[in-house]
């Protein structure tokens, strides 16, 4: 049986629109920024955490506004917010500190010249 | 459906039917998405565990060359573009794929909008752009996947296991899982894993975005009268994004 709705379509909120491209804009840019980065700079702590940083503000984007979270209520803000929060402080444990304490501790060290095996194929 | 919820002093649920003032199904999501961050964050803190514990290559930039004793410079790796063989163009190829998904997360997002006004034609046309741009990514990572597995054209020389013994100065091109000719085993192994492990989740996101698209089109939503099983498959969608947004910068920047 067919339900008539009577559907009426509501007309096109233009600011609305023009925001979506504008933040669209915003990470289109952070990621060519990125890019600047990545070729005018050496790597090191220092561009890592400028990457990271930038990544973040990124993400920031995406889940505020593309997702909507930051139109909810607190309530669902803080329970997806407050979790993601504790695993990133174990993301910079694990990562900063153990890493480079295995490291340490296996006697691994980095290269300073290039290896020289490598053959042209033939 | 007006989703945006301003938070009155104090309220609070009284045995309602929407906790939070958001509904079952995107509340799920949501729950959802936070455990597929915490997969994802494993699959990270794996990489960058590895990673951060094996041999850095400290020396020039430009002199540097593969090797399966240290560790790659990523964008020496990520410098092949389809049709421009033998030209270095170092991440410009990952930069495009990004684009691509960040347009089709913006498409995802004016699908939504559409479906707030119930307008069905703008969303059955903007799913349609999301379902685009989720092939052009998933055909651009199957390029990027098998110039990875096939290689270039220099050999890298390094001691390998195949079927059990150890081969000496063997020529090795490309990647498989045992070893590869960027660096050591667990880098092409990590690459395949989780660029592998997204680029499924964007497959399956491509496969709920067509059921999602044809159940609008053939006016689904319309008769239900809302447009939220878009809002919920975008939210999926945009999650997909994320994970990309991290994986480009672990995987291909630092």
């Amino acid at each position: 049986m067919e339900t008539a709705t009577n559907v009426t379509v509501q007309p096109v909120d233009k600011s609305k629109i023009k925001g979506i491209w504008k933040i669209a804009g915003y990470m289109a840019l952070i990621t060519a920024v990125e890019y600047v980065f990545a070729f005018a700079m050496d790597a090191g702590m220092l561009r890592s955490t400028i990457f990271v940083g930038l990544t973040i503000w990124k993400a920031f984007f995406i889940v505020s506004e593309f997702m909507h979270l930051g139109h909810e209520v607190k309530g669902l803000i803080y329970s997806i917010i407050l979790p993601m929060m504790f695993v990133i402080w174990l993301i910079v444990a694990l990562v900063n500190m153990e890493g480079a304490s295995i490291k340490q501790s296996r006697g691994i060290v980095d290269v300073e010249r290039p290896a020289v095996e490598q053959m042209q194929d033939e | 459906m007006a989703t945006t919820a301003t938070m009155s002093k104090a309220k609070l649920w009284g045995g309602g039917v929407e906790p939070l003032k958001a509904s079952y199904g995107k509340l799920m999501m949501w729950f959802f998405l936070l455990s597929d961050a915490f997969t994802f964050s494993g699959l990270l803190i794996t990489y960058a565990f590895l990673r951060w514990s094996a041999p850095a290559y400290n020396g020039d930039h430009d002199a540097f060359t593969f090797s399966t004793e240290y560790w790659p410079i990523p964008e020496k790796v990520y410098e092949a573009f389809p049709g421009f063989h033998g030209v270095e163009l170092p991440l410009v190829f990952v930069g495009l794929m990004t684009f691509i998904l960040i347009l089709s997360s913006v498409t995802m997002v004016l699908a939504v909008e559409a479906g707030h006004r119930m307008d069905k034609k703008g969303v059955v046309k903007w799913m349609l752009w999301t379902i685009i741009g989720g092939f052009a990514f998933l055909s651009c990572q199957a390029w990027e996947w098998s110039h990875f597995i096939e290689g270039t054209d220099i050999a890298t020389i390094g001691d390998v296991m195949i079927n059990g013994i150890w081969t000496e100065n063997y020529e090795i091109f490309g990647a498989n899982l045992r070893f590869n000719q960027y660096g050591p085993p667990t880098f092409a192994a990590l690459f395949f894993f989780i660029t592998g492990f997204h680029g499924f989740h964007v497959f399956s996101g491509v496969v709920i975005n067509v059921i999602i698209f044809f159940n609008a089109a053939n006016g689904m939503y319309e008769k239900r009268g809302h447009y939220e099983m878009v809002e919920k498959v975008g939210l999926y969608w945009h999650f997909v994004d994320l994970v990309w947004v991290f994986v480009f910068t672990f995987f291909y920047l630092i």
